[in-house]
């Protein structure tokens, strides 16, 4: 995957819970612009273990010289947060992908619904300048618990004006969901981020109210498949190898000099497949070119995508 | 180094050609003796120097005269060029790409200069030199992917992902293989793709697709196609059905190696960045039988390909009239030598 090098320009602490980082290209050209509701993955080295990450662009994607993210410290994770948090400083390079996006706008319609809880407000940063630009009919429901807590109530009051709406926990304020989806025109598009139960609530209230699935969106951060480290051994070359967290099979593969076959290395096209001789554990399958009884038989691995989780690979190369 | 750019026609008196360089250089898409549809994609890297796929965008000695044929077909039907309103931010998209990658790849005959928002485009083989404001319609005279798309070789449709799909929003379209633009727009990926025989029962347009929907921002892809073409015509679309389709018919044993061309298409996809569309570019390349014939091992490959077609394939490529033609022509090359994997010319 194609990575850009960047480095921590600035850092600014929000909300006594989240901090702002600032990046720019360390080569100091341009970063590519991007859409309303991306993001990118930080890739993070703590003690020689690779973390990734992926944080929202808070930006405007007009905007090209420097990325946004905002990130909220998770106590209880052992991830990359606290690193982010505490050791990440001023100054330091880091490497960061690409933007993807998995939360767009849907550009042909009529109306959008904006609901953020808390940290789920970062996605909508981006969504907003995006909006405000094409002069859309939106509305941005914004719920946090406290007044300390609504880290970008000020600035979005702001960009936004008569757009915004705020709920504050502490002072009784709740969004009412059924009174919210209730009766809107036919066209409009509801998009959630926040935690968990708020999500689920703003899902279920929109099925039950009958609206269309493809009006419904919600974000769900999926990380690259990455996992633990594991060993294989290739039976015609008579070596074994080490594949570690960060990296896939093939690209161990190759790193061995051992030639291994591949086109799109996403899982589709089925070049890189190779005969699985002997295993002990689950193959973990993230490709989508064998079929469902081909992974239960573990006969067969796609070494561009796919893991294994025990202690024994054996493969036919 | 620049490109000697030719006088030649798509039309009419055919008098396209290709040269020596360009004959060597041909995308020739068969790497075994036998084809079947395939998920055939891969990343869209640099390739070797003087090959197709050496810049994002390939610009060769037919430049300047398919833009020519490119303007004709727009002229004559201003339909093959479509917009849905939705697309503006991904045409702008569109331009900022193709400028970028012409400017940068060939200096010689392209440049951009930006000061902020405001650029200048010069487009010396064809004459063009604008300044226009980046983002501002109005600057230009035309929608900035009609105004660029006129500019490159080959066609470019631009897909707007939503509800886990891709629909076809807009396009620019002269050189097609037997398919209607004007048909397509607004088309989702199984609707357009519903006609292809066999490809859907292998599971081959489901992968496919599910590999685009995760297409990133900086990591294009690509894929050969391939079909066959009676004269050196670009525009072989069904609404002009009636100026070519019967070519078919003047086909014969003494002919066939003249009029008969393999007509390839690289095929790329990119990722785009403010609107998060996706670029469709087909960049069309053709070769009459009697210029493959000059490397042996072509000649042989596409003997052998050729004559294990699918039979649904030959139909549906619309080949049925001189394919026996084709397969006795280019008998006479094929000694039986076993060949390697590969798609190399030597
Ligand atoms: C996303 C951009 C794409 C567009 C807009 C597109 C569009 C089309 C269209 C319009 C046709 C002609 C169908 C007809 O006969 O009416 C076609 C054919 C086909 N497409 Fe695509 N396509 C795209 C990408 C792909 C990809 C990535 C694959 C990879 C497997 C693919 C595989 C095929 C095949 C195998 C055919 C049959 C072609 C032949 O035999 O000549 N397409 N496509
Ligand atoms: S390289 Fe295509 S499935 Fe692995």
């Amino acid at each position: 995957m194609s990575m850009i090098n960047v480095k921590v320009v600035a850092i600014e602490q929000v909300t006594p819970l989240v901090k702002h980082f600032t990046f720019v290209k360390e080569d100091g050209s341009s970063l590519p612009a991007f859409s309303g509701g991306s993001h990118v993955v930080v890739s993070l080295d703590i003690g020689g273990r690779i973390h990734r990450n992926p944080y929202s662009l808070m930006g405007s994607p007009m905007e090209n010289e420097a990325y946004h993210i905002s990130v909220r410290k998770q106590e209880n994770s052992r991830g990359g947060s606290v690193f982010m948090h505490e050791n990440v400083t001023v100054g330091m390079p880091l490497k960061i992908t690409y933007p993807v996006n998995l939360f767009s706008l849907a550009k042909k319609g009529r109306k959008h619904i904006l609901i953020a809880g808390g940290i789920g407000i970062t996605p909508f940063m981006s969504q907003i300048a995006d909006l405000n630009r094409m002069n859309a009919n939106y509305e941005l429901h914004y719920a946090y618990r406290s007044p300390e807590h609504g880290a970008f109530a000020a600035q979005l009051k702001e960009k936004c004006g008569d757009h915004l709406h705020c709920y504050i926990d502490s002072q009784g304020q709740r969004l009412d969901l059924q009174a919210l989806l209730n009766d809107q025109p036919l066209g409009t598009h509801v998009y959630v981020c926040g935690p968990n139960a708020m999500v689920l609530a703003t899902l279920d209230t929109a099925r039950n109210l009958g609206w269309p699935e493809n009006h419904i969106h919600s974000e769900q951060f999926l990380s690259p498949p990455t996992g633990e480290p594991f060993k294989i051994q290739l039976a015609r070359s008579n070596i074994e190898i080490q594949v570690s967290a960060e990296m896939s099979m093939l690209e161990a593969i190759e790193a061995a000099g051992v030639e291994a076959d591949y086109l799109c290395r996403g899982g589709v096209c089925g070049r890189c497949e190779l005969d699985v001789l002997e295993t002990d554990g689950a193959l973990e399958h993230n490709d989508h070119f064998l079929t469902d009884t081909e992974k239960a038989s573990c006969k067969k691995i796609m070494p561009c995508v796919s893991r294994a989780k025990g202690e024994r690979l054996v493969l036919d190369l | 180094m620049a490109l000697n750019f030719k006088k030649e026609t798509f039309r009419e008196d055919y008098t396209y050609s290709n040269s020596g360089e360009s004959i060597k250089r041909f995308p020739f898409p068969f790497p075994e003796d036998q084809y079947m549809y395939s998920v055939n994609i891969e990343p869209h890297t640099k390739g070797k120097p003087g090959s197709v796929c050496e810049f994002a965008f390939d610009i060769d000695e037919h430049y300047v005269a398919e833009c020519l044929d490119k303007r004709i077909t727009l002229e004559q039907d201003p339909g093959r060029y479509q917009a849905l309103p939705h697309m503006m931010d991904a045409q702008w998209d569109f331009l900022e790409l193709t400028m970028e990658a012409l400017a940068q790849d060939y200096p010689e005959h392209f440049s951009l200069q930006k000061q902020g928002l405001i650029w200048t485009w010069e487009n010396k083989p064809l004459g063009i030199k604008d300044t226009f404001t980046f983002g501002d319609t109005s600057t230009l005279a035309t929608e900035p992917f009609d105004y660029i798309g006129r500019q490159l070789q080959g066609d470019f449709v631009l897909l707007d992902h939503r509800d886990e799909t891709l629909y076809a929003d807009a396009g620019i379209v002269t050189s097609q293989a037997d398919w209607s633009l004007a048909f397509n727009v607004g088309m989702s990926w199984r609707e357009w793709h519903g006609p292809v025989p066999r490809a859907t029962e292998l599971g081959v347009m489901d992968r496919a697709l599910k590999y685009l929907l995760n297409l990133q921002l900086g990591s294009p892809v690509r894929r050969l196609n391939w079909t066959m073409t009676v004269n050196p015509r670009l525009d072989t679309s069904p609404e002009n059905y009636p100026h070519w389709g019967s070519d078919r018919n003047t086909v014969n044993a003494d002919n066939v190696a003249d009029l008969v061309h393999l007509r390839v298409e690289l095929q790329t996809l990119f990722r785009l960045p403010r609107s998060n569309a996706i670029v469709f570019s087909i960049r069309c390349y053709l070769i009459s039988l009697k210029d493959i014939a000059t490397y042996p091992r072509w000649a042989k490959r596409l003997h052998r390909v050729q004559k294990t077609m699918h039979p649904d394939l030959i139909e549906y490529k619309g080949m049925t009239k001189f394919h026996p033609l084709m397969v006795d022509w280019l008998a006479k090359f094929d000694d039986g030598e076993a060949l390697t994997v590969g798609t190399h010319a030597e």
